[in-house]
């Protein structure tokens, strides 16, 4: 069937080879959690690959054939990753695991040289645990004090109370805030967020693990001064994270992790740090997986994050219409397309999100279920839990439209 | 698959469960969740010379785990705790007719087995050691 739309999707499902796969006795399946991790193209796998079976060795040590290639497509993909996000130099990318040790980062070495007694540190209900667990232990660590900004019954943050705050004269040493919401798919006003703080000379840390797979980013016109995403949520392997600081803040902050690789010398009593970023890279890191993220970079600069977000509208703005008429469905978040990204959150009836989960894969369809690591949000929405599917640029309408077959499907088993 | 595990007694169970509540005079309460699921269970226990005299649950989470447990609460109410004690996971996936879970919500079935066995635990705690460290043995990896 031809799809009239941004992307070329039935191109673009031929370079992902578990697309093809059947699930639950024979049907397709229908991969609908891509917030959790996206699928990957055929490009990453074969660049992890490849790094195997013809140049595997450690990198920016050994001056042999090996090393000198993995090193040079190891810092390639650090190009790759400033160039994408816009940022002025390479010397402001840092590897880490994942987004999470990107925050943790920010929390160990900028919050703990930072972060006195008393200071507050601000985030909002909307954060997922990996950007409200760091700053409970930092805050507790130091006798500090952690703020939240509310969000409205429909899934807007109050971006007044921020001003409010603000207003009264209250100080706070830092925002730390998600871009994009995991749960309820709701797109921030990040560049209001962050003028107003810089305003007051208040750093901003943004977790852009939901907005850099799924929008065009550019952190200089943002100008935020940290961000921190997720190789495998945009087509990437697991075990690469991206943490971006703006230079003039690097500079002055200490190592996270100290080791092999982040030194330039080492004496018995003192140690002299490397220099940008590396001082923050601490002993071997994640090689392949690293290059292999380099090939879904350019896989999504093939397509442009523009069509991308594009192609997410459409499909959300389908997937919310079908959804709401099903019978018995709470929607959680924002109703506007343009005000979310592809990520939809909601319950039917009585029907636990567990119980729904096992009934959708019946049907092949993989959703989430649960609370999304974000169970202070859960706690706002008085829901235990949510069933949650989200989108990438593999989805199609027929997808939707099974998946919500598969929700009448589960109103007929539970007799509502 | 669905069909055959949301039977119309685990509706019935989930929708209506039995022995559902708190019980004031409890000679032990325990409190386990799911953090897997957020399935959350919590069992009080009366018990009368050798048997259980009374058992309530409270809790909250999908329909396996809560259908189980208000069957867990008829199949034991009144029974001798030596009985009760060696409940096996497959005395529990047999009670409530579901043999062929998943290993994800195996766990959702035996959650309230698992409390169960914890609040035994904590009752032989000093009336009988050794049936304590067994059944404490017995509900880890559950
Ligand atoms: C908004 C948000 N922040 C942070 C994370 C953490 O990502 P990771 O588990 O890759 O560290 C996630 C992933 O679920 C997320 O959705």
């Amino acid at each position: 069937m031809m799809q009239k739309g941004a992307l070329n999707v039935e191109k673009i499902r031929e370079d992902f080879p578990i697309l093809k796969r059947k699930v639950s006795g024979g049907k397709p399946l229908v991969y609908l959690d891509n917030a959790a991790t996206t699928q990957k193209p055929l490009a990453v796998i074969n660049a992890i690959h490849d790094y195997y079976m013809n140049y595997n060795s450690n990198i920016h040590r050994a001056v042999h054939q090996l090393a000198e290639e993995a090193t040079i497509e190891f810092e390639k993909t650090r190009e790759k990753v400033a160039e994408f996000i816009n940022a002025r130099s390479t010397e402001e990318i840092i590897f880490t695991r994942n987004a999470t040790e990107a925050i943790n980062l920010v929390a160990y070495s900028w919050g703990r040289t930072n972060v006195k007694k008393e200071d507050t540190i601000v985030i909002t209900e909307i954060e997922h645990h990996s950007n409200i667990v760091p700053w409970q232990i930092l805050t507790s660590e130091k006798g500090a004090k952690l703020k939240y900004v509310g969000i409205d019954d429909n899934g807007y943050l109050k971006l007044q109370e921020y001003v409010d705050y603000l207003d009264s004269g209250k100080k706070a040493k830092l925002v730390s805030v998600s871009h994009m919401s995991n749960v309820l798919g709701t797109i921030v006003p990040i560049n209001e967020i962050i003028k107003m703080s810089h305003e007051k000379g208040i750093p901003v840390v943004v977790d852009g693990a939901q907005s850099v797979p799924h929008m065009p980013v550019d952190v200089q016109k943002m100008d935020c001064d940290f961000m921190a995403f997720s190789a495998h949520k945009m087509l990437g392997p697991t075990g690469v994270g991206i943490l971006y600081v703006k230079k003039e803040i690097l500079e002055k902050m200490p190592p996270f992790i100290g080791g092999g690789d982040m030194i330039k010398e080492v004496h018995k009593y003192e140690t002299r740090y490397n220099d940008l970023p590396y001082k923050f890279e601490g002993g071997t890191p994640n090689i392949a997986d690293v290059i292999g993220f380099a090939a879904a970079i350019d896989y999504l600069n093939n397509i442009g994050m523009d069509k991308v977000r594009e192609h997410e509208v459409e499909l959300t703005t389908y997937a919310l219409d079908k959804i709401s008429r099903v019978r018995g469905v709470t929607l959680y978040g924002p109703r506007n397309s343009k005000d979310r990204g592809g990520v939809i959150s909601f319950n039917i009836g009585d029907i636990h999100p567990h119980d729904l989960a096992t009934i959708m894969n019946d049907h092949g369809v993989a959703i989430r279920s649960g609370h999304h690591c974000a169970q202070v949000l859960m706690e706002r929405l008085d829901v235990p839990a949510t069933s949650r599917a989200s989108f990438y640029i593999y989805n199609t309408k027929e997808e939707v439209d099974i998946f919500v077959g598969a929700l009448e499907e589960a109103r007929r088993v539970f007799k509502i | 698959m669905s069909d055959d595990i949301y039977r119309e007694i685990i509706l019935d169970h989930y929708r209506n469960p039995r022995n559902k509540g708190k019980l004031l005079d409890a000679d032990v309460s325990i409190h386990d969740s799911n953090p897997l699921c957020g399935d959350e269970i919590d069992i009080h226990l009366k018990v009368d010379g050798e048997k259980i005299k009374d058992i309530k649950f409270e809790g909250r989470g999908c329909a396996i785990s809560q259908a189980s447990a208000s069957m867990l609460t008829e199949m034991i109410m009144g029974k001798p705790l030596t009985s009760v004690k060696d409940l096996t996971k497959d005395d529990i996936l047999e009670n409530i007719g579901l043999l062929n879970l998943g290993p994800a919500r195996i766990k959702c079935a035996l959650l309230s087995l698992k409390v169960l066995k914890l609040g035994m635990v904590k009752y032989y705690a000093d009336r009988d050691p050794d049936s304590a460290k067994k059944l404490q043995s017995d509900s880890t990896g559950m």
